[in-house]
């Protein structure tokens, strides 16, 4: 059968699923559709978070940046799971005994101020927005990359797949489905990774065969690499590029943003209590360190691998091969079809030189061009395995983007019905009337999601990863003050926000918008715009602090909020 | 209104114990990831496990195992600490 076919098979069936999972778990109440009525089991919230969490990006593009990056990948796996040591420490438990449905809603309430909440609406919108579209660009690329479907079309079936489930289940819709696409994810991308694992070390557990042999030789598999990047005029493998301080930067501002982003907080909502919320943020990470562990190997095995198996390759099918040559592997042949692989034999020897340096460059050495996705999306050919495990893989693929493009639009319609809606416009709104703006809401962010899918602006592929610095120079010292310093007040949390946010907009802005000139020299401390959000942080903690020592204290009820979240009875 | 003013007691100390738990994880966060991974890479790379030089290793993996356990003891010891609170605050 061919790879298409089983790509069909694969990604029609778990759409199935999610339908029919949608169609069960119906939304009765507000509650149900903001938070699943507070009652999800933590392992399986730990579940639905992973999912939730885990993009298009992690799961395709991770393992690829890292393999090209060595150390300096180091910044997505510490930053992307350190945040979840914040959430279950500083912020999950008080935000769950704070017992609303929204991150607005706790700005708004914790700062008595309409204007804080609203603030906190343009800042949760704004970070959906720039995520969501990545998200279905992703769904676009699998459609049209791997089921031969034009890309608009497959932009728009990801969002009605989505619109369905999430329109009629919201939040407990939502959460189920994403327990049945983690299932997906994880399968698809550790059957491949196993195999590799296998070719590259012997071992069967890439987190082991990460610190084993490279195929019984003795000699240690990294440092193999590091020898074979090295000769090739590559930095060491175990060595980075990047400066440490930016290093600390970027890693700080990823943690932090996880920390802050309200897709994720939202998802701490939904446990029965504040005990739950912590055990729940212990599970996702469980679940989130199972691929996020196995990333790093496959990252290392693919680059060796792809070393090893290109480089001084014979290109030429009807060559003869001389002593100790080995002609290019066939998988190679069949990734560049897609475009992701090319080659350009500049010094017409008929071998395939792999080297630093551009690719159009006519004066490098490099005769390769690899867009870095190939990493996981040929590991299975690479591995040899059959043809169905692409196709597993395309729909683990899918069931990434689609999982994280659910949670991220229930938090775009829910900013809208509930926090714009019923908190600050109508006030007086029956819940049933709050429950049919949500789902109107969510139509409406749907269709603009596919529409910013189909014709992404130019800036939007820039700015996504920045959304992490966006979420922690914003919300993460608004909440955290807001629950760990009674004193804190309206005017403090609101001009620091919009300082942090500001600063950081601007920042990020100016060098991936506006086209200043880009590079370290020209950075800010010599912090790139990826890391300018924990300066955007520090800036919103010192504005905060002082702004609200000049003004007076928040009133006694709202200092009696802060009493009861720390609380445990 | 002495029952109010143990209550309150009660909770500072309360507050205060937990604020010293996270103190100590919080710690050992901040010394996986931006210590070891980060800050004293170059010095920890010099000792190697299985060839992958220690700090090197942090970075990638030994920083997320630790992440997990640090959450897990948390929760062990956040709900210890409650219940050993509970009779003074008493459940409102």
């Amino acid at each position: 059968m061919t790879d298409q076919l089983w790509a069909y098979i694969f990604v029609g069936g778990t759409f199935a699923l999610y339908i029919g999972i949608a169609v069960w778990a119906r939304a009765k109440s507000t509650a149900d559709f903001y938070v699943a009525g507070h009652d999800v089991h933590p392992v399986l919230n730990g579940m639905a978070t992973a999912a939730d969490w885990m993009s298009a990006a992690s799961f395709i593009s991770m393992a690829g940046i890292i393999a090209f990056a060595g150390y300096d990948g180091s910044v997505y796996l510490m930053g992307w799971t350190g945040g979840y040591v914040l959430l279950a420490l500083l912020l999950a438990p008080y935000l769950r005994r704070f017992n609303k449905f929204t991150v607005p809603d706790f700005v708004g309430d914790r700062y008595y101020s309409d204007t804080a909440r609203i603030v906190a609406v343009v800042c949760a919108l704004f970070v959906s927005f720039t995520y969501i579209v990545g998200q279905m660009k992703g769904v676009g690329v699998a459609f049209s990359g791997f089921l031969g479907v034009d890309y608009k079309l497959g932009v728009a079936i990801g969002g009605m797949i989505v619109l369905f489930y999430a329109m009629l289940g919201g939040m407990k819709g939502i959460t189920y489905t994403q327990i049945a696409q983690y299932c997906v994810l994880i399968f698809a991308y550790m059957v491949p990774a196993i195999f590799i694992s296998l070719i590259v070390t012997g071992n069967a557990v890439p987190q082991l065969g990460f610190l084993g042999e490279f195929q019984g030789t003795g000699e240690p598999m990294l440092a193999k690499l590091n020898m074979v990047v090295t000769d090739l005029g590559f930095t060491a493998y175990t060595d980075g590029t990047k400066s440490r301080l930016d290093v600390f930067a970027i890693t700080a501002a990823l943690m932090i943003g996880t920390a802050g982003l309200p897709h994720v907080i939202i998802r701490f909502f939904t446990v029965p209590k504040a005990s739950d919320a912590r055990l729940s943020a212990g599970w996702a990470l469980v679940f989130i360190a199972l691929l996020y562990t196995t990333a790093p190997a496959v990252a290392a095995f693919a680059r060796l691998n792809f070393v090893e198996t290109v480089h001084e390759s014979v290109y030429a099918p009807d060559e003869t091969l001389l002593a100790g040559e080995t002609a290019t592997p066939d998988w190679f042949f069949e990734w560049e079809e897609t475009g992701l692989l090319a080659f350009n034999d500049k010094n017409g020897d008929g071998r395939i030189q792999y080297a630093p340096g551009g690719f159009d460059d006519a004066s490098s050495a490099n005769e390769v061009k690899v867009d870095r996705d190939i990493m996981v999306l040929a590991n299975p050919s690479i591995a040899g395995l059959p043809a169905w495990v692409i196709g597993l893989v395309v729909a683990g693929g899918l069931a990434a983007a689609l999982s994280t493009a659910a949670g991220l639009l229930l938090v775009i319609s829910s900013a809208i019905s509930h926090d714009l809606g019923r908190r600050t416009l109508f006030k007086e709104m029956s819940d049933t009337d709050e429950l049919k703006l949500a789902r109107a809401a969510s139509v409406g962010a749907v269709i603009i999601a596919i529409l910013a899918g189909m014709y992404p602006p130019d800036f939007a592929a820039a700015v996504v990863a920045f959304a992490f610095g966006l979420a922690a120079a914003s919300f993460f010292p608004a909440i955290l003050l807001g629950i760990f310093w009674k004193r804190m007040n309206r005017e403090g949390a609101i001009a620091g926000m919009i300082v942090g946010l500001g600063f950081t907009v601007v920042y990020i802005a100016g060098f991936k918008v506006f086209g200043w000139t880009n590079g370290p020299e020209h950075w800010l401390f010599g912090i790139s715009p990826e890391g300018i959000g924990t300066v955007g942080m520090v800036l919103n903690f010192v504005v905060s602090v002082t702004v609200c020592l000049l003004t007076p204290p928040p009133p006694r009820d709202v200092q009696e909020i802060v009493e009861r979240i720390r609380a445990p009875y | 209104m002495a029952q109010d003013e143990a209550k309150e007691d009660a909770r500072a100390r309360y507050w205060r114990a937990n604020l010293r738990l996270m103190g100590g994880l919080l710690f050992v966060w901040f010394t996986v990831s931006f210590g070891f991974g980060i800050l004293l890479r170059e010095q920890l790379d010099a000792v190697s496990i299985g060839g992958v030089p220690l700090g090197f290793w942090f970075a990638q993996q030994g920083a997320i195992y630790v992440f997990v356990v640090l959450i897990f003891v948390y929760c062990v010891a956040a709900n210890r600490l409650e219940a050993r609170f509970e009779a003074e605050l008493g459940r409102d």
